[in-house]
């Protein structure tokens, strides 16, 4: 449209009704819940009108909740790991295909994003269960049956099902970008299959794969159905924590604290991935 | 273009069994005659699917649902398409606050969103209430439609607007006969993909909804920690025909992985 001083506001007339919208229902409640994690709680009648900062302490010092933080990472960070380790390679393998085939496995590999949690979660449950379907493979093989349902490896392997896709669509977009007669040239030029592999699609791929590792990351971190249906009592996660601290303890404000730690955890690794990405743009176009 | 070997395509055939095999369970199971969970091996039956339709329960949770993500879908296109056009077609101070504001849901764990509401709602007292339920929503699934809204209007060939305005066309003429048509695929998508999303959504409405106002899934994830029966096998495969059906229409409207993966 035509820059006319009179549309000097036009943006703001047509962006801030949703600003606004968002500010009241994103930032405001941010901010009521980061005072709130300072509000001192008593067991017997609530949540005090006094600040402390009680609860980050105990978080942070109490074995319990450290325990848990650990455990969160611990499976968040193998998680992303096997989503690579799968997740590369099967990016790879689709951009090699030919085309009805490619758009349908690859509509296949990423659909599931589609299907809710609670239903992906669920059908592993069934499939790990003692009397599910792994556990009667395992049988048929004369090996012993395992218990893996409210296990760590449980959670690890639905959380991998569920984050695929978040690995598999960043390293697809980059492999896109890549003409595959670069690595048909590499050959040409004498390199091996590994060393084209290794010199030509890596660099390429790296992006896409550190991109999906943090969403990856960060997604699993946070999770929640997972841990509550295949995690079982025992096995707690950040947000399993922070479901209970609030409708089970009633403990808000060190719910709230353990959210905001979540939260600004989640924070850092996108800046820090920002950072990355600008470094590395620059370095590739200066 | 060159072939996979034999190795990577039983990589692939593992990759995709370790994709579908809980999905396909579940479909087999919800068929199953028996009371528990088990593999149909007697025949097949449709009796936890009229379970399902006969509990009255799962059906509000499921109406619930669907009118909720119809509203959110709806306002998150109302907020996003002039949002998408402040941001793609003007350079104005706040420019990059707002885009960042817009997609911060992106970023937020649905976790923190969710206890944030939580406590808005205890101080305002609107614990309870459906149209605050659809706001909540609507915050979640707006970014999901303004991302598509910005595809497309940085995808649009400005000649045939700068043309309408040449002959005299208004702005508001101008973007209803010519950008909006232009923009439709984007702006349906995105409306799709927002109601999807806003339909499968747990984490966050768990701490939201209300015995009165409790969406499918966290209908089903209660269930599903107090007892487990086939039934919640029949809703999980009613969910996942519902999904497959709105998939097949975005892939055949606008192609799926353009509408997943090339936001770029």
């Amino acid at each position: 449209m035509t820059p006319r001083p009179s549309t000097l506001s036009a943006p703001w007339l047509l962006a801030g009704p949703g600003a606004l919208f968002f500010i009241g229902l994103v930032l405001l409640p941010l901010a009521l819940t980061v005072i709130l994690s300072f509000h001192a709680y008593d067991h017997s009648t609530g949540i005090q009108n006094t600040f402390t900062l009680s609860h980050y302490v105990a978080v942070v010092t109490d074995e319990y909740y450290l325990e848990i933080f650990w455990r969160t990472l611990r499976i968040a960070a193998l998680t992303t790991l096997i989503c690579a380790a799968i997740g590369v390679p099967e990016a790879y393998i689709l951009s090699r295909m030919r085309d009805p085939w490619r758009s349908i496995f690859l509509l296949v590999i990423i659909g599931p994003l589609l299907v809710s949690v609670v239903v992906r979660t669920f059908g592993w449950s069934m499939l790990l269960g003692s009397q599910g379907l792994v556990n009667q493979a395992l049988q048929l093989l004369g090996l012993p049956s395992a218990r893996i349902l409210y296990t760590e490896t449980a959670i690890v392997i639905a959380l991998v099902h569920v984050m695929l896709p978040f690995m598999v669509i960043p390293v697809w977009t980059a492999l896109q970008k890549l003409d595959p007669m670069v690595e048909a040239a590499a050959w040409t030029l004498g390199a091996s299959h590994f060393t084209a592999l290794r010199r030509v699609v890596m660099p390429q791929v790296t992006l896409g794969m550190l991109s999906g590792s943090l969403i990856v990351f960060g997604l699993s971190a946070s999770a929640f159905a997972v841990p509550a249906l295949l995690g079982g009592r025992r096995l707690k996660m950040a947000a399993t924590l922070v479901y209970d601290e609030y409708l089970q303890e009633l403990n808000w404000p060190l719910g709230a604290a353990i959210a905001i730690i979540v939260l600004v955890a989640n924070l850092c690794i996108m800046l820090a991935y920002n950072r990355m990405v600008e470094a590395r743009a620059r370095r590739t176009l200066g | 273009m060159q072939k996979n070997g034999p190795v990577a395509l039983i990589f692939h055939v593992l990759v995709l069994t370790f994709v579908l095999a809980p999905l396909v369970i579940i479909c087999l199971v919800a068929f199953t005659p028996e009371n528990t969970l088990s593999l149909p091996t007697t025949g097949l039956s449709l009796r936890w699917f009229e379970a399902v339709f006969a509990h009255p329960d799962f059906m509000a949770s499921f109406w619930n649902s669907i009118w909720l993500a119809t509203f959110s879908a709806t306002l998150a296109v109302a907020f996003a398409v002039p949002a998408g056009l402040a941001i793609s077609r003007y350079t104005f101070p706040g420019r990059d606050f707002l885009n960042a504001l817009f997609l911060s849901p992106l970023i937020i764990p649905h976790l923190v969103l969710g206890v944030a509401f939580l406590r808005l709602f205890a101080l305002i007292g609107a614990t309870g209430s459906f149209a605050w339920l659809v706001a909540t929503h609507t915050i979640i699934v707006t970014p999901y439609v303004l991302r598509l809204v910005l595809a497309a209007l940085s995808g649009l060939d400005r000649s045939a607007e700068q043309a309408a305005r040449t002959l005299g066309a208004g702005e508001w003429t101008t973007f209803r006969r010519i950008t909006a048509p232009m923009i439709l695929p984007g702006i349906t998508g995105g409306w799709l993909l927002a109601f999807i999303n806003s339909f499968d959504e747990l984490t966050m409405s768990i701490f939201v909804t209300s015995p009165a106002t409790v969406t499918l899934p966290v209908r089903m994830y209660m269930y599903a920690t107090e007892s487990i029966d086939p039934m919640m096998a029949a809703v999980s495969a009613l969910m996942i025909a519902i999904t497959a059906a709105a998939m097949l229409v975005l892939d055949r409207a606008f192609g799926l992985d353009r509408i997943l993966v090339g936001q770029r």
